[in-house]
Order: structure tokens, then C-alpha cells, then sequence
């Protein structure tokens, strides 16, 4: 931990410090994102909806949070 | 139509072959009054970043009934197959099909795909389970090998993505379509109704359209022109078209003219 809990990350390519401890839903929640409408990358690896409780972010991670949008 | 066989890709069943986008429409409720209107029933999504610095987040789905439309997620804006295959398994992840969309650019002004890419992602994809509906170009040989690499529907374009030039080579699409066991659907290039009737006169499967809605003048009546388009192009397709001669004849009788 960068400091006293707060964890470093890099969240969809730029840095941002996190209060910590936290899993990966309770980062969307945070975020105020709702989990059934955002899908998680953790480190390159994709973390299904019902792993988001039960996986812990640690300092350094990147996490990708995406989406649908409009397209072709 | 009764003449009409079902629209099936890889054994699903769909009831209209005119399938649209959801990028560039002015508005959110002009973009799905204009899906309504057009009769579509697959429409496509880019997967993208949550923009996390704007107040509002919120993603296409927030606008679009997912429980109305089957949802087709693409790989557009991919360059390497590395990144569509990465884009494909978080569209899947999100939760509503094992299809997509898959397109390799090679080029960016062209935005033709790159082969190679497409070739090697359609492969990998296949193999995981996806259901690949492969853009390509307009070249024969590319669908073939696409077609045999697992795809499930070949998609060569009419024209380049989003240039409205309507059909620039009726004779490769109808050879495509002549010699390709999977459906062929035209993603790309129609500008207008016409343009979508003389594609489907070709015996193509379906058409798949983005900007031909969105920059429309009116993309709610462009939509229900092209729906009737697509209908009209498939039917006449079916009815099969008279021969063309190089010199006229008459339609109305020659003899019992007035001496």
C-alpha cells in the first residue's frame, strides 16, 4: 500500500489511489457503477460477476471496466 | 414471404435479415425509435471504457431494451487479432450471446480489414465457442478461407464502413454468396433504400447497416424505407428477375394494328 489504506491502481489507463481494502465490487460501488452492467478486467484477465466479492485489488493492479456502447 | 426459407445463423432463427448499429444517431431516442421503425432484430454494440470522469457513465443498454433486441457486440476499432479476441471475450462476458462481430481494421482511412488478423481471430474464436460473424472485403477467396476457418456467417462489405457509396461489386457478393455454405450478410457501405434492395437482389442472406440510419436526414424514415428495401430486395430476389436484352420488345400486341 502507497500509504495507509489507500491502494495505488491503474483504472481504465489512468492512475487512481483507491481506499482499501477492497474487492473488485466494492470498487464498482464506489464508482457507483451497478456490476450487471460493467464487465471486469483484472490484470488482462477477465473477473465474471460472480467472483467480483471475493476478489481482493491489490497495489499496482489494472483494472479495465467496459462497456456497451453504440456501434456498428 | 412464405416462398421464403428462415433466417438462421448457426441454428438460431431470426425473423427480419436487415440488422443495424447503434453508433453516431444524434440522439438516444432517435436511435431507437429508428431500430423500431427499421424491423431489425439483431443490432449491434461496440464494447468500450466506462468513462469514468463524466457524471454520466451510462452505456447504450441504458437506452436499449436488451430483452427486445438480440445484442451482437463487435470488435470494431481492433487492429490485431490479440485485441479482437480480447474485445470478443469481454463482450461475451457481458452476459446475453456467444455471437460477435468480428472485425481486424488494417487500415485506417480505408478501414478495410486486415485478412491475416481476421483469419487467425476467426480460428481462435471458432475454437472457444463463439459464434463469429466475420467482416471481411468483398474477395472470394478471403470468404472462403473464413468460412473454413469456422466462421459462421462471412460479412463482406458493400463499400467501405460508414462511406454510403452503396454496392460497388454486385458480381463479387453474388459469387460469395454463390459459393459459400454459411450465410452471407452485407455489413457496410449502404447509403439508401435502393442501395439495400439492389444488395439483397444479389440473394445475399441479410445486410447489416449503421450510418445509412444515423445520418440520415430522418433516421426513423430512412429505417422503415430500409426495412421495406430489404423485404422488397429478397422478395424480388425469390421471384427471380425477367432476362436483360440489348434491344426492346414490345409489350403490347404487334398484331391487329389498324391498316
Amino acid at each position: 500500500m502507497s500509504e495507509r489504506g489507500s491502494l495505488a491502481i491503474t483504472l481504465n489507463g489512468e492512475p487512481r489511489d483507491i481506499p482499501g481494502p477492497v474487492t473488485l465490487d466494492g470498487l464498482l460501488r464506489h464508482l457507483g457503477l451497478d456490476p450487471r452492467m460493467v464487465v471486469v478486467e483484472l490484470n488482462r484477465d477477465i473477473v465474471r460477476r460472480p467472483k467480483l466479492a471475493e476478489t481482493p485489488l491489490a497495489d499496482g493492479d489494472t483494472v479495465e471496466l467496459v462497456h456497451f456502447v453504440g456501434g456498428g | 414471404m412464405e416462398l421464403d426459407t428462415p433466417f438462421t445463423i448457426a441454428g438460431r432463427t431470426f425473423r427480419s435479415r436487415l440488422m443495424v448499429g447503434t453508433g453516431k444517431y444524434r440522439t438516444n431516442a432517435d436511435m431507437t425509435r429508428a431500430i423500431e421503425a427499421s424491423g431489425a432484430e439483431i443490432v449491434t454494440v461496440a464494447v468500450r471504457r466506462v468513462d469514468l470522469n463524466r457524471a454520466n457513465s451510462e452505456g447504450v443498454l441504458h437506452h436499449l431494451d436488451a430483452s427486445r433486441w438480440f445484442l451482437l457486440a463487435n470488435t470494431a476499432g481492433c487492429y490485431t487479432a490479440e485485441d479482437a479476441i480480447r474485445y470478443a471475450r469481454l463482450g461475451r462476458e457481458a452476459g446475453f450471446n456467444e455471437f460477435v462481430k468480428l472485425e481486424v481494421i488494417g487500415d485506417q482511412e480505408t478501414l478495410l480489414p486486415d485478412t491475416d488478423g481476421l483469419l487467425a481471430a476467426t480460428r481462435t474464436l471458432a475454437r472457444e465457442g463463439f459464434t463469429v460473424l466475420a467482416y471481411t472485403n468483398d474477395d472470394l477467396i478471403t470468404a472462403l478461407r473464413l468460412e473454413e476457418a469456422g466462421a459462421a456467417a462471412v460479412m463482406p462489405l458493400a463499400s467501405p464502413i460508414g462511406s454510403g457509396l452503396g454496392l460497388l461489386n454486385p458480381y463479387s457478393i453474388r459469387t460469395i454468396k454463390r459459393r459459400l455454405k454459411v450465410p452471407v450478410i452485407v455489413d457496410a457501405g449502404v447509403g439508401t433504400a435502393s442501395d439495400a434492395c439492389l444488395t439483397m437482389e444479389q440473394g445475399v442472406d441479410g445486410i447489416l447497416m449503421n450510418t445509412a440510419l444515423a445520418e440520415a436526414t430522418d433516421p426513423v424514415a430512412m429505417a422503415h424505407a430500409m426495412g421495406l428495401a430489404v423485404e422488397a430486395g429478397r422478395v424480388a430476389y425469390l421471384a427471380g428477375r425477367m432476362p436483360r436484352r440489348e434491344v426492346a420488345m414490345p409489350s403490347s400486341p404487334t398484331r391487329g394494328m389498324l391498316s
